[in-house]
């Protein structure tokens, strides 16, 4: 469990994150939703130690995460996953090298061993036959698949993902979707997605936050998130023009 | 002013950072052999090419500059052997290696930046500064001393090509003149100021990297600034250095 208490951020004294307070159940898919610029990714950012809070506590369990120092954090890390926006694979290392990294740097496994988990974390993402190919020789959906590897390469307990879908047609970012939830059942991890895109939130929102202005306007899971009374969440949710009209004729 | 001590103290915190214990020792010996390749073994040609060609011209233009009879001929291989030595090898070879070495540097580490994968490995735990800064660091403070005796060498060769094909000095007179009144302390001093320049290039270029903050643009002006910046400290110390070594 990942509780965040009265939390808050400022980049050049634009407040960003206002007294955010919210706790992410553990073996859940969370999700984090709201408008681009709402503050999504700087409470991910924050969470995560790569922003550091003006004010606030982040509580991973009964470690209170925000006071630790570098090498006191190290040991949370170590239980981290993370999935970038961009992806974030290393240019330089092939698939093999990327999913192995974290593998080299902080187990003492044989060649052997590492070589079964590379290609286990490999397989359980479906990707096949690219051990020896380049970030940049990978489609957008294949470079995520590639990341959510890496991510759980090192079994996480924690998992975060900053918009897993953005740059995918819709059929990939159902199966990164499906991915992420199947994952999250599997490993009992307590997962975080930021995302804006509302087949996910359908899809795999177990429990959803929704951030507006930097503060948190609603909270719930999916089969409440239709039927709120939060107009500013309403007025996100039904967005486009199929939504607003499948609301009027329920109506 | 405000704003260039604080970028001077981010510096400072950025190499405190960088020689910190690295979490895998191996890791760090791996990266660095492969600094050796891309920042070093690839820097030969250009600093090979550029040292022959400025031996050439100093050989022909102390030659023309010489033609009264009262100088003897070996005068211009000493002139071209100590030119060589004292400035051309260290100073104009890490003004070269700024442009080449620091814009790589400065826009590999932006690029990592601004696409997250410093992050990436932040997240992990892994001290990203000494992963990404120090292997870099250790190649050039050992290779770039080896490109000045490189420089040094194809120089001398690419004066006495030059004179000899010209017939503004024999050969004798020019390996005569290269051997005459030699200094071994100018190979050490040209040697320490490499050293030093090779930290400059390197750190400071790193320094513009790490701290980029926005897109390709942001990007491409950090490793103009590497360069300016590298290329302006370079020449700094080597007043420094040479009052200090040579006073």
């Amino acid at each position: 469990m990942i509780s965040v208490k009265n939390l808050c951020k400022s980049f050049n004294g634009k407040k960003i994150l206002n007294n955010i307070s919210v706790t992410f159940e553990a073996g859940k898919t969370n999700l984090i939703i709201g408008r681009s610029g709402s503050g999504k990714t700087v409470l991910l950012k924050s969470m995560v130690g790569l922003h550091d809070i003006d004010s606030g506590e982040i509580w991973y369990e009964n470690t209170l995460f925000n006071k630790l120092d570098f090498k006191d954090r190290k040991e949370i890390r170590s239980e981290m996953g993370m999935l970038f926006q961009g992806s974030a694979l290393f240019d330089s290392l092939t698939v093999d090298q990327n999913v192995r990294f974290p593998l080299d740097m902080f187990t003492e496994k044989t060649p052997e061993e590492k070589n079964e988990r590379v290609n286990f974390c490999l397989n359980r993402v479906n990707i096949i036959n690219a051990n020896n190919l380049f970030p940049s020789e990978l489609s957008g959906g294949m470079k995520k698949r590639v990341a959510i590897a890496r991510a759980i390469a090192l079994n996480p307990k924690y998992l975060f993902c900053d918009e897993p879908n953005s740059g995918l047609d819709p059929i990939t970012a159902i199966l990164i979707d499906e991915l992420i939830k199947e994952l999250t059942e599997e490993y009992a991890m307590t997962t975080i997605v930021n995302t804006h895109d509302m087949n996910s939130v359908m899809e795999i929102g177990e429990k959803i936050v929704f951030i507006s202005d930097g503060e948190v306007s609603w909270e719930g899971n999916k089969n409440e998130i239709l039927n709120s009374d939060c107009e500013i969440l309403n007025d996100f949710v039904f967005a486009n023009a199929l939504a607003k009209k499948l609301r009027h004729s329920d109506k | 002013m405000i704003k260039f001590l604080s970028q001077v103290g981010l510096y400072f915190l950025l190499l405190k950072k960088v020689f910190s214990k690295p979490e895998k020792p191996v890791i760090y010996y791996r990266q660095t052999m492969r600094e050796f390749v891309y920042l070093g073994l690839t820097s030969i040609g250009i600093i090979a090419i550029i040292s022959f060609f400025m031996g050439a011209v100093i050989t022909l233009q102390t030659a023309y500059n010489t033609e009264n009879p009262i100088y003897p001929k070996y005068l211009i291989g000493l002139g071209c052997r100590d030119s060589i030595i004292l400035e051309f090898s260290s100073t104009v070879a890490a003004l070269i290696l700024a442009g080449k070495v620091g814009s790589n540097i400065a826009s590999e580490i932006g690029t990592m930046r601004v696409t997250e994968q410093i992050d990436a490995l932040e997240i992990m735990g892994i001290n990203s500064a000494s992963y990404l800064i120090l292997p870099k660091l250790v190649a050039t403070l050992i290779f770039n001393p080896i490109l000045t005796l490189i420089g040094i060498i194809v120089g001398i060769f690419g004066g006495w090509v030059a004179g000899t094909l010209s017939g503004v000095i024999t050969s004798e007179n020019f390996i005569y003149g290269i051997q005459y009144a030699f200094i071994p302390y100018y190979i050490t001093y040209s040697l320490i100021k490499m050293v030093f320049f090779a930290f400059i290039i390197t750190s400071v270029s790193a320094f513009q990297g790490y701290y980029v903050d926005g897109g390709s643009l942001e990007v491409g002006r950090a490793s103009t600034k590497a360069v300016v910046y590298s290329s302006v400290l370079i020449l700094l110390f080597n007043v420094i250095l040479t009052q200090l070594l040579l006073s």
